[in-house]
């Protein structure tokens, strides 16, 4: 394998780590409100009861993105010149939204006021459901490919960007990061709330299978490679295996398993059906930017190589000791008081 | 407006927004270390609570440095994307090894911090923000070398046959000189943010103290020390800050000379010319400034570390210069920006400096100040640091103008590209939307944390019940409370 060949590969994984971490961030995220408006007991406590399930670890999981888009930057700035001004307004939105998300979910709970609260849950619901919808719209632009010319300048039209198989895409991921969301919520939490979050993941299910099954064969009949119907076969499996699990409402933890396992299928689908282009062109196959004429010199890839074989295995032990230091779960109940300020000296 | 203006704005108004909240970061991650290290080493739990009260106003802090952040990194291929193509083989590497080395650590450990007051060992859990304090000067660290290729671009030639500068020597691009002194000058800058915030804060508690009998013991045993020791770090900040700005502006003269004498307002080449203190100019150009302060020997010392005998190259021949080597062009910075945010960086400095003498004077063998004028005087100085950092970044890039990367005299003449050469072929119109978006944005954002920042300061720390015992056997039951939740 060449250094061109693995930094694909290792992309390809970063924004792995990226999906089915924040995935499933997204997913609690989008179902916050939600969790509060059903079942028994005080909502607000419901709310920060799924809130708190990500509360340790949203901010590391984020991280994913943003050394993704940098080891883009690094090791194919064709690509990512050629992505990111293309993707001007999308990229625009996304970060938007994550900036609500992010000062939504910290400043929530800094002061203790019902109106202070509902503004902050309207971010966190806008930071979550639209990266929701256009990472999955940005990757079918991806793999769909862009009008790029022979001198590498994209002519986008508004139907590059939004089209059938482009919204599709964003259905796919948000319908199933709301569905892994449920899943993650049954698996952190005890009580009530984990009553309902299997029910939302049951009520889930099937617009996450349709939608995101969709999805999948679209992309692996219209862009795939035969051995990509591999990555889409196990995806199906583990995705009907977590929902079976769901509806006989046992083993959730397993559930999650397969929903890691489902999310990191699509991600191999994706990469693999655009292999070994990074961005195809929808006007000539030759104009395409490919990991061969994207990438930068072996000299950088190889420095960029050892650093991130070196410091990934590192930085996946202690995040994994974070998920096991706050292993237990969460109830309504057990959620201490607000220790936020009033709105007000008093 | 074209596109190249409306993009130069947008990165302007969002990196400098950005670096409001990140000095504040960078120099609080370790002083609340510190605290905390005091608390654990003494069991004096004046140093517990100072530490949960700066801790709550980081936290308020970190969120929307982070929340900024992610826009620059996006902004390179957004807006800068023929630059991206250009420096992609040398610039990227800096910016993963950021995310791989620091973000990762910072924003983990930030979260163990914040939940496991008692889900942790209490030597584990402070060497968290141990992690944290660590990796957020990393961040500086990566970034600024990024930024130091821009200024003066090493370890890179320029490819003929790719059209872009590709990196032959990553070990040069870390060891930039530029980047090494202006990391350490951005971090003395962060602790002198920091240590005045600490100081600032606590003095002005300390002057309201007096009117609140209850809070008397608080004066003595927490306010006080914290006040005492903001100021010593903003001292020896201020002390850095100066030994690392004359280094760098003495490499300033050599790798960036238009920098350095549009700064000086020094139209023509001259021997041991006087250092300007005011100048007073119609427009932006050599031909319409009148010089009224100047004072002797100043200006020879910092670009060469003698007092006489120098020879400094002015605007105006070096624009010449430019010219036969580079071609046609304006190479000149904005004079007045450059001119003056250097002024205000340097004058703005003095605010702070002051207010710490004034806070070791006022608080000498054991005092407690209650003058009013001092608890103004503290709440003056919070924003003065703030401002200068933002005045030196204002004064780097703006006088690295018209470049994207200036070409380096003694490297590969080929590694230059200007902003116009850079920037992203977008409407103008869609980037001026951008730039609204980001600025409203950044507007309502910058009030919100504004008013956070200052009800909890107003506040004060508050009453903690106990400080936090770690919770003995972890598998004792399913569920278990947490100490704190958002």
């Amino acid at each position: 394998m060449g250094l061109q060949e693995l930094w694909f590969f290792i992309i390809a994984g970063l924004f792995c780590g990226f999906l089915i971490l924040e995935g499933f961030d997204f997913g609690v995220g989008m179902l916050m409100g939600p969790f509060g408006k059903v079942g028994a007991g005080d909502p607000e406590q419901r709310r920060r009861a799924a809130l708190n399930t990500i509360g340790p670890v949203w901010d590391a999981n984020e991280v994913w993105l943003i050394t993704a888009g940098a080891a883009m930057f690094a090791a194919f700035p064709n690509w990512y010149a050629t992505v990111f001004s293309a993707l001007y307004l999308p990229l625009l939105a996304i970060l938007f939204a994550m900036i609500l998300r992010i000062v939504g979910i910290e400043w929530r709970g800094k002061i203790n006021d019902p109106r202070w609260r509902t503004w902050a849950d309207v971010g966190i619901a806008i930071g979550s459901w639209v990266p929701a919808i256009l990472w999955g719209v940005a990757f079918a632009v991806l793999v769909r490919g862009l009008p790029i010319d022979a001198d590498g300048r994209v002519h986008l039209s508004i139907g590059d960007v939004l089209n059938g198989y482009t919204v599709l895409g964003g259905l796919a991921t948000a319908s199933l990061f709301a569905f892994y969301g449920a899943v993650f919520v049954a698996l952190k939490t005890a009580g009530p709330v984990r009553d309902d979050a299997f029910r939302f993941a049951r009520m889930l299910s099937l617009p996450a299978i349709a939608l995101a099954g969709g999805f999948g064969l679209w992309t692996q009949l219209a862009h795939g490679k035969s051995w990509t119907w591999l990555a889409l076969g196990v995806a199906v499996v583990a995705l009907l295996a977590a929902v079976a699990l769901i509806w006989a409402r046992r083993n959730e933890g397993w559930a999650f398993v397969s929903m890691m396992v489902v999310v990191a299928a699509v991600v191999v689908l994706l990469f693999g059906a655009l292999y070994p282009n990074l961005l195809p062109s929808t006007l000539n196959p030759d104009w395409s930017v490919t990991i061969y004429n994207g990438s930068s010199t072996p000299y950088t890839l190889r420095i960029m190589s050892w650093a991130s074989l070196t410091v990934l295995p590192l930085v996946l032990a202690y995040q994994g000791w974070t998920y096991w230091v706050f292993r237990r779960r969460i109830t309504a109940d057990a959620i201490p008081a607000s220790v936020g300020l009033s709105r007000r000296r008093s | 407006m074209d596109t190249l203006d409306v993009s130069r704005w947008q990165f302007g108004i969002t990196t400098v927004y950005h670096f409001i909240f990140v000095p504040l970061t960078i120099g609080l991650a370790p002083l609340i270390a510190a605290m905390q290290t005091a608390w654990v080493i003494t069991g004096n739990s004046s140093w517990y609570r100072l530490t949960r009260f700066f801790g709550k106003l980081f936290l308020i802090n970190f969120a929307i440095g982070v929340a900024t952040g992610i826009v620059q990194e996006f902004q390179f291929g957004m807006n800068w994307s023929e630059y991206s193509r250009f420096v992609g083989d040398i610039f990227g590497a800096p910016l993963a090894f950021e995310g791989l080395i620091a973000f990762f650590f910072e924003s983990t450990f930030i979260g163990l911090w914040i939940f496991g007051w008692t889900r942790l060992p209490r030597l584990i859990h402070l060497a968290c923000i141990w992690v944290v304090a660590f990796a957020v000067n990393a961040s500086a660290y990566f970034i600024i070398a990024a930024n130091s290729f821009m200024q003066h671009p090493v370890g890179a030639r320029f490819n003929p046959e790719t059209g872009r500068a590709e990196l032959i020597d990553f070990g040069a691009l870390l060891t930039n000189n530029t980047a090494i002194w202006a990391f350490l000058h951005a971090v003395a800058g962060s602790f002198l943010t920091a240590g005045t915030f600490v100081a600032a804060v606590c003095a002005w508690l300390l002057v309201r103290s007096h009117k609140r009998a209850h809070e008397a013991e608080e004066a003595k045993s927490m306010y006080r020390p914290a006040t005492i020791a903001g100021s010593l770090v903003a001292l020896a900040a201020s002390a850095a800050l100066f030994y690392t700005g004359d280094i760098q502006g003495k490499l300033m003269f050599e790798q960036q000379p238009m920098k350095m004498a549009s700064a000086e307002s020094l139209c023509h080449t001259e021997t041991d010319p006087d250092f300007s203190i005011l100048t007073v100019g119609t427009q932006n150009n050599c031909d319409s400034i009148t010089q009224l302060i100047d004072v002797p020997y100043v200006l020879p010392f910092l670009a060469k570390g003698e007092f006489s005998g120098v020879t400094l190259a002015g605007v105006k021949d070096l624009q010449q210069q430019y010219e036969q080597r580079f071609g046609p062009g304006d190479y000149r910075p904005n004079l007045f920006v450059t001119y003056w945010a250097f002024r205000a960086m340097i004058g703005l400095l003095l605010v702070p400096v002051a207010f710490a003498l004034a806070t070791l004077w006022l608080t000498r063998r054991g005092r407690i100040p209650n003058h009013r004028w001092f608890g103004w005087f503290a709440l003056i100085t919070i924003p003065t640091p703030f401002l200068a950092n933002s005045a030196g970044w204002v004064f780097t890039e703006m006088g690295r103008q018209p470049w994207v990367v200036v070409p380096n005299p003694t490297g590969d003449q080929l590694v230059r590209m200007t902003v116009q050469e850079g920037v992203s072929d977008h409407a103008p119109g869609m980037v001026l939307f951008s730039l609204a978006v980001f600025t409203l944005l950044y507007g309502v954002l910058a009030v919100i944390w504004f008013w956070l920042i200052r009800r909890y300061i107003v506040e004060g720390p508050q009453e903690h019940d106990s400080e936090p015992v770690p919770a003995k056997s972890p598998d004792e039951d399913d569920v278990a409370p947490l100490s704190f939740a958002y």
